[in-house]
C-alpha cells in the first residue's frame, strides 16, 4: 500500500543519513555562513552522486524522475542535517525548466543532475523578492508574471536571520522565455518548492527533537535527569505528536503531485504548513530545554534553531498556506 | 486523496454509501444519552445489524463482514459522512469485543457477541473507581471466590451508558495480597440488573445522565464470565486500553465530515476579513486530514505485520485537541447562535455544534487523561526516564 514508503525508499533515507553524518555537515554550514562555499559544494557533489538532483530531472535530460516522493525522502534528510545551499531552489528550476522544454531546458538540466550547476530560482509571485544564495549560484532564474530571465548579477546580498542563508534581488539579465507557458512551469515549480521546503522543515524538526531528547537524558538538575521531569516531557510529546501528524500529509503531498492530481495545491499548502509549524514549535522547545546553552551559537544546535523560522515562511507562509488549504 | 484503493475497496465504499443513503434517518434521533434516545439508538443497532453494518470488521459467524481495517476506515468515513447516528453499542464494540476475540473463550464468544452485535445487548464499561482513575492499579472493587463463581463487592464510578445498559464489564481485585498494585486482578462481565447491583446514574456536565455510579454488593458472577485466567486482569484489560486510545474509539471519519460542515459553516457564515478564524477553520481540515492519513498509514503497517502499542497515545492526545479546536472555531463562527443546544428550535445543526462541543471538552479526561498520555508519549516512544507524576 502506498500509504507507507517503500524498503528502498527507506534504504535511500538511510543511506543519506549516513552519508550527511560522515561528511560532518555541520562544518559545511559554518562555512558556507561565513562566505566559504568550497565545503558546501563538495557536499553538494555527493548528494549529486547519491542522486539527488536528479530525482527533479526527467529521463531524457540525464535525470531520474520527476520523482516527488523520493524528493522528499531525501529533502527531509537535507534537512535533518541542515545542508545550506540553494538545494531547494535547484530543484525547483528543475521542474521550470522542465515544464519550459526548451533550449534553456536541454542546457541545464544535466547540469543539475549531474550535480555540476548550482541553480537559484526566484518566484516573487510565490512569495519572497528574493533569492537564495544567488552569488553562490551558477545560474539565477527570476521569473516575474508571464517572463522568464537569467540574472546577470546577483545583487547586493543581504542577510538573513539564518547565517546560512543569503538573499539578493537579482538584477538584469537577458530574457529566456516570455508567454503563459513561464506562468504555468513558475506555479509548477513552486509546488515542488514548497513540498521540498516542508520535507527539510519536517527533518529539521526531527533532528531538533532528537538532540533535545539526548540532552535531557543527561543533563540533571535538583539531582535527576531533567527528561524526568513532566513539564519536559510534555512538551517533548508534543514536538513528537506535531512531526508525527506532518509526515503524512507530507507522503500524501508528494503522491498528489506525482499523479498531478487537481488537489495536489492544497495537498503541498497542508504538508507546507503542518510541516513548517511542527518545525518552528521543536526549534522553540530544543531551545527552551536546553536553556542558555542553546542561546549560544557554539552549540551546533544554533544551526537548526535558526534555520526554523526561515523555513516555516519560505515558498508559502504559513497563512498563505491555509489560504490555499480553504480555496480547494 | 484517495490514495491507493482497490476497484473491490471502492466497490465496497459504493455499498456501504448506498446503504446508509437508504438507511439513514432524515431526523437526527435524540440524544443517545437520555431514555428516549438510548431506545432509539438501540433500534438503530438492530437496523444495522441486520444488513450487516453494525460490526463489518468482525467475523461472518459472529454477524459481521471480515472485513479488513482498512475497509473498516472506510465504512466509518461513510458513516459519519452520511450524518449516521452515534453507536450506543460503542463500548462493548471497541472495548469488550477486542478483549473477547484476544483473551474469550469460544463460548464466551459466541454467547455475547451476537446479542452486542443486534443492539439487544448494550454494554457498559466499568473501570474507575472513586480513588481510582488514571490510577487504574489502585483499584479497590473485590472479586472474591466463591463456589462456582464470584461475589464481587465495592464501588464503580464514571461508568459510560451504565444508566440505561444492560451489562457491565471491568476489573476488580481478587487477590488483595498480590506483591503489586497491578497484580491480582480479575477481568468479569456482570449484568446491571442482578441482585445486588445499584445503578445510580450521575447527571454530567451536559446534563445528561448517561454516565452513573455502580455499589456491588455481594454480586454472583459465575465462572464463565470471567475473561482470561484469574489474577491477569491487567494484562487482560491493557489490550484493551490502548484499542481505546488508538483508532477504534475515535474513527478518522468522524473529523473529516465535522471538518467538512466546519468549512460549509464558515462558506456561508464567515467575514472574509476574518483571516484569524479563517487560519483556525483551516487548521482543524488540515488536522483532519492528517489525522486521517495518519489512521491509513498506521492501518497499512498493521497488515504489513506491525502492531499498534504505545502509538495509540498519540492518537488520543491528537483528536481529543483536535476535537475541541473545531468545535471552538464553529461556535466563534455562530457567536450567539452558538449557544443554542440540543434541539433548540433556532440553532444551525438543532445544536449539535454546542452539544459537541461540550462532548468534547471531555476527550482529553476519558480513555487515560492526556497527561498520562503525555507520559506514555515521553518514556515509551522517546525513552525518558520515568519520573515522580
Amino acid at each position: 500500500m502506498r500509504f507507507l514508503l517503500d524498503d528502498e525508499q527507506r534504504e535511500f533515507a538511510r543511506s543519506l543519513d549516513s552519508m550527511l553524518t560522515a561528511a560532518d555537515t555541520p562544518t559545511a554550514v559554518r562555512a558556507w555562513a561565513a562566505g566559504d562555499t568550497a565545503p558546501g559544494r563538495a557536499l553538494w557533489s555527493r548528494l549529486a552522486e547519491a542522486g539527488v538532483f536528479a530525482l527533479a530531472v526527467p529521463e531524457r535530460h540525464d535525470g531520474l524522475g520527476p520523482l516527488p516522493v523520493e524528493l522528499a525522502v531525501a529533502f527531509t534528510e537535507l534537512g535533518r542535517h541542515a545542508v545550506p545551499g540553494p538545494v531547494v531552489e535547484t530543484v525547483s528550476a528543475a521542474a521550470f525548466l522542465d515544464r519550459l522544454d526548451d533550449a534553456a531546458a536541454a542546457a541545464w538540466l544535466p547540469q543539475i543532475a549531474s550535480g555540476k550547476a548550482v541553480v537559484s530560482l526566484c518566484l516573487p509571485a510565490a512569495g519572497s523578492p528574493y533569492a537564495l544564495d544567488p552569488d553562490a549560484a551558477d545560474a539565477v532564474l527570476v521569473v516575474e508574471g508571464d517572463t522568464v530571465r537569467l540574472a546577470e548579477t546577483a545583487g547586493p546580498v543581504q542577510p538573513s536571520a539564518d547565517p546560512a542563508r543569503r538573499l539578493a534581488r537579482p538584477l538584469g539579465g537577458t530574457v529566456l522565455a516570455q508567454g503563459p507557458a513561464v506562468a504555468a512551469a513558475a506555479a509548477h515549480a513552486a509546488e515542488v518548492a514548497a513540498l521540498a521546503t516542508a520535507a527539510q522543515s519536517l527533518g529539521l524538526g526531527r533532528a531538533l527533537l532528537d538532540r533535545t531528547v539526548e540532552y535531557v537524558k543527561q543533563r540533571t538538575q535538583f539531582g535527576v535527569a531533567i527528561g524526568s521531569f513532566q513539564a519536559v516531557k510534555h512538551r517533548l510529546a508534543d514536538t513528537l505528536i506535531a512531526l508525527e501528524f506532518a509526515q503524512p500529509l507530507l507522503h500524501s503531498a508528494a503522491l498528489a503531485l506525482a499523479e498531478g492530481a487537481d488537489h495536489r495545491s492544497a495537498e503541498v499548502a497542508a504538508a507546507k504548513v503542518t510541516a513548517g509549524e511542527a518545525a518552528y514549535a521543536a526549534a522553540r522547545t530544543a531551545l527552551q530545554l536546553h536553556g542558555a546553552v542553546g542561546y549560544t551559537e557554539e552549540l551546533d544546535l544554533a544551526l537548526w534553531i535558526r534555520k526554523a523560522r526561515p523555513l516555516r515562511d519560505a515558498w508559502g507562509t504559513p497563512a498563505a498556506c491555509r489560504a490555499r488549504v480553504l480555496a480547494s | 486523496m484517495d490514495l491507493d484503493f482497490t476497484a473491490a475497496e471502492d466497490a465496497f465504499r459504493a455499498e456501504a454509501r448506498a446503504w446508509l443513503t437508504a438507511h439513514v434517518p432524515h431526523t437526527p434521533l435524540p440524544s443517545l444519552e437520555t431514555e428516549e434516545g438510548f431506545a432509539a439508538h438501540r433500534e438503530w443497532e438492530g437496523t444495522l445489524s441486520a444488513d450487516r453494518w453494525s460490526v463489518v470488521s468482525w467475523p461472518e459467524e459472529y454477524g459481521g463482514r471480515g472485513a479488513s481495517l482498512l475497509r473498516w476506515l472506510i465504512f466509518e468515513e461513510e458513516y459519519f459522512a452520511a450524518g449516521a447516528p452515534g453507536r450506543v453499542s460503542q463500548n462493548g464494540i471497541n472495548l469488550l469485543a477486542p478483549t473477547l476475540f484476544e483473551h474469550g473463550t469460544d463460548e464466551q464468544r459466541a454467547r455475547v457477541l451476537p446479542s452486542m452485535a443486534s443492539g439487544e445487548v448494550i454494554w457498559a464499561q466499568a473501570w474507575s473507581e472513586p480513588e481510582s482513575g488514571s490510577d487504574l492499579a489502585s483499584l479497590r472493587s473485590t472479586a472474591v471466590r466463591t463456589d462456582g463463581g464470584w461475589l464481587l463487592r465495592g464501588q464503580k464510578t464514571w461508568s459510560s451508558r451504565a444508566a440505561f445498559a444492560d451489562r457491565a464489564f471491568g476489573l476488580f481485585r481478587s487477590d488483595p495480597d498480590a506483591a503489586k498494585p497491578h497484580q491480582g486482578l480479575t477481568y468479569l462481565m456482570f449484568p446491571l440488573d442482578a441482585d445486588g447491583v445499584t445503578v445510580r446514574p450521575i447527571g454530567r456536565l451536559d446534563g445528561k445522565p448517561a454516565f452513573a455510579e455502580l455499589f456491588l454488593d455481594d454480586v454472583f458472577v459465575p465462572d464463565e464470565d470471567v475473561i482470561g485466567a484469574p489474577g491477569q486482569g491487567w494484562r487482560v484489560a491493557m489490550s484493551t486500553a490502548g484499542n481505546e486510545r488508538g483508532l477504534t474509539l475515535r474513527s478518522p471519519g468522524r473529523f473529516t465530515a465535522a471538518a467538512e460542515r466546519l468549512t460549509g459553516l464558515w462558506r456561508e457564515t464567515a467575514d472574509p476579513s476574518d483571516t484569524a478564524l479563517r487560519d483556525r477553520v483551516a487548521d482543524a481540515v488540515v488536522k483532519a486530514r492528517a489525522y486521517r492519513l495518519f489512521a491509513y498509514a498506521g492501518v497499512s503497517r498493521i497488515a504489513a505485520g506491525g502492531s499498534i502499542g504505545a502509538e495509540s497515545s498519540l492518537n488520543k492526545v491528537f483528536w481529543s485537541e483536535l476535537d475541541i479546536a473545531l468545535h471552538e472555531t464553529a461556535l466563534d463562527l455562530l457567536g450567539p447562535l452558538g449557544e443554542l443546544s440540543d434541539g433548540a428550535a433556532d440553532a444551525p445543526a438543532h445544536g449539535g455544534w454546542a452539544e459537541g462541543h461540550t462532548f468534547s471538552l471531555a476527550g482529553p479526561i476519558y480513555a487515560g487523561t492526556n497527561e498520562i498520555q503525555r507520559d506514555i508519549i515521553a518514556e515509551r516512544l522517546l525513552g525518558l526516564p520515568k519520573g515522580r507524576r
